[in-house]
């Protein structure tokens, strides 16, 4: 469960080192945006010992590396894979290819270093217009891939728009990116909140996100991360409901019935679907909750 | 064996970070340290910069540390960075 992605400074360690208390589901070790070109090589080391020495038990662990238009990207694969990270994040992806291109050289670096066959997953980050138009083929483009990122800044920038609080000029971009990863069977999430002091902003940018079928939301700031978590756990009203429709189900089965009503409305088997996916996401927050994590 | 041929230093003074510097020298390993946990940690960082220099092959440099209250992983890191900022091609 991922509903909180955390990027963290690759180069930043008393920010590494206390990621795992931050309260997110996911943190993103960043190598690209975050670390200054002559720092490179020393985050890249920083983040590779981080992974290896520290345990991070509460949070997944995610490496955002270097794109394919640096000197970087090779070194950052070489550095990470062995490591096996849950997910690496390759930024700027625009086509299938640019997905491929990782791929391959993701299954040299398993092969060799004989790390099972597509263990290491890609979260490619779309910010580009040529991404979002491509973004179906993209999150087609390898059994690797597990979700996509929309990157909000970077798309804005090659759409030649502003960035605004009510993220009108994004709209497009994520509506396409939602429906373009749930054909493809893989989660979606939506590009973080970037003004850090705003907390009535992140709340409604975040319910938006939600409602348009995004899994999850990065984040910039550890500030956001309550509000994301919150946003993203089902309710009490909805967990309810979720078991009334299980029971519902039973009932009707135990009776014979094909056809199910639950206040006033069918049952079909989208709702059950949803009403399974609550109650598994809620089962899952209660074991974190036990384990200190909220 | 690697060789440092030049000044090369890595890391910062923020908390939980160290700044290590390197020059070449023929006087084996000379490490200086200066460290807010000095009293207690001192001869822990020293050993894991020790330990490092022998891992990467380093026979001889001078070394500065001044260590911020950071993690064994961190010191690693900084330390190899620097290494690897200031060695000629193997030998």
């Amino acid at each position: 469960m991922r509903r909180s992605m955390l990027f963290l400074p690759g180069n930043t360690p008393n920010i590494i080192i206390n990621g795992d208390e931050l309260g997110a589901d996911a943190v993103i070790l960043d190598l690209e945006d975050a670390v200054a070109p002559s720092e490179k090589d020393a985050a890249r080391i920083l983040v590779r010992n981080a992974i290896r020495l520290m345990k991070f038990e509460k949070s997944e662990v995610l490496v955002r590396i270097n794109s394919m238009d640096s000197e970087y990207w090779k070194s950052d694969l070489d550095e990470i894979v062995p490591l096996k990270p849950d997910v690496i994040m390759p930024p700027k992806m625009s086509c299938a290819a640019d997905v491929q291109a990782i791929d391959a050289y993701i299954t040299k670096l398993e092969s060799s270093l004989g790390i099972e066959s597509n263990s290491v997953k890609l979260m490619p980050l779309i910010e580009t217009a040529l991404g979002v138009e491509n973004a179906f083929q993209i999150a087609m483009a390898s059994r690797r891939v597990c979700a996509l990122q929309l990157g909000g800044e970077d798309l804005t920038a090659d759409l030649r728009c502003k960035r605004t609080r009510e993220g009108n000029e994004i709209d497009y971009a994520r509506k396409r990116l939602v429906c373009a990863a749930r054909a493809a069977g893989v989660d979606a999430y939506d590009t973080p909140f970037t003004d850090v002091n705003d907390d009535e902003g992140i709340y409604a940018d975040t319910e938006y996100a939600k409602s348009l079928g995004f899994t999850g939301k990065a984040s910039i700031s550890p500030r956001h991360v309550t509000a994301i978590n919150q946003v993203f756990s089902p309710s009490q009203e909805d967990i309810d409901y979720a078991y009334e429709v299980m029971e519902a189900i039973r009932i009707a089965k135990e009776q014979g019935r094909g056809a199910i009503s639950l206040r006033g409305k069918m049952i079909d088997a989208p709702i059950v679907a949803r009403a399974q996916q609550t109650i598994a996401m809620a089962e899952e927050l209660l074991m974190m909750a036990g384990g200190g994590n909220e | 064996m690697t060789k440092i041929v030049r000044r090369a230093y890595a890391g910062t003074i923020e908390s939980s970070d160290v700044y290590v510097e390197l020059e070449p020298c023929d006087c084996g390993i000379d490490i200086q340290i200066e460290s807010v946990v000095m009293k207690q940690f001192g001869d822990a960082i020293r050993s894991v910069v020790f330990e490092m220099f022998e891992q990467l092959e380093v026979e001889s440099a001078k070394v500065k540390i001044v260590d911020r209250g950071a993690l064994d992983c961190v010191i690693r890191a900084r330390v190899e960075a620097a290494i690897k900022r200031g060695e000629a091609e193997q030998i």
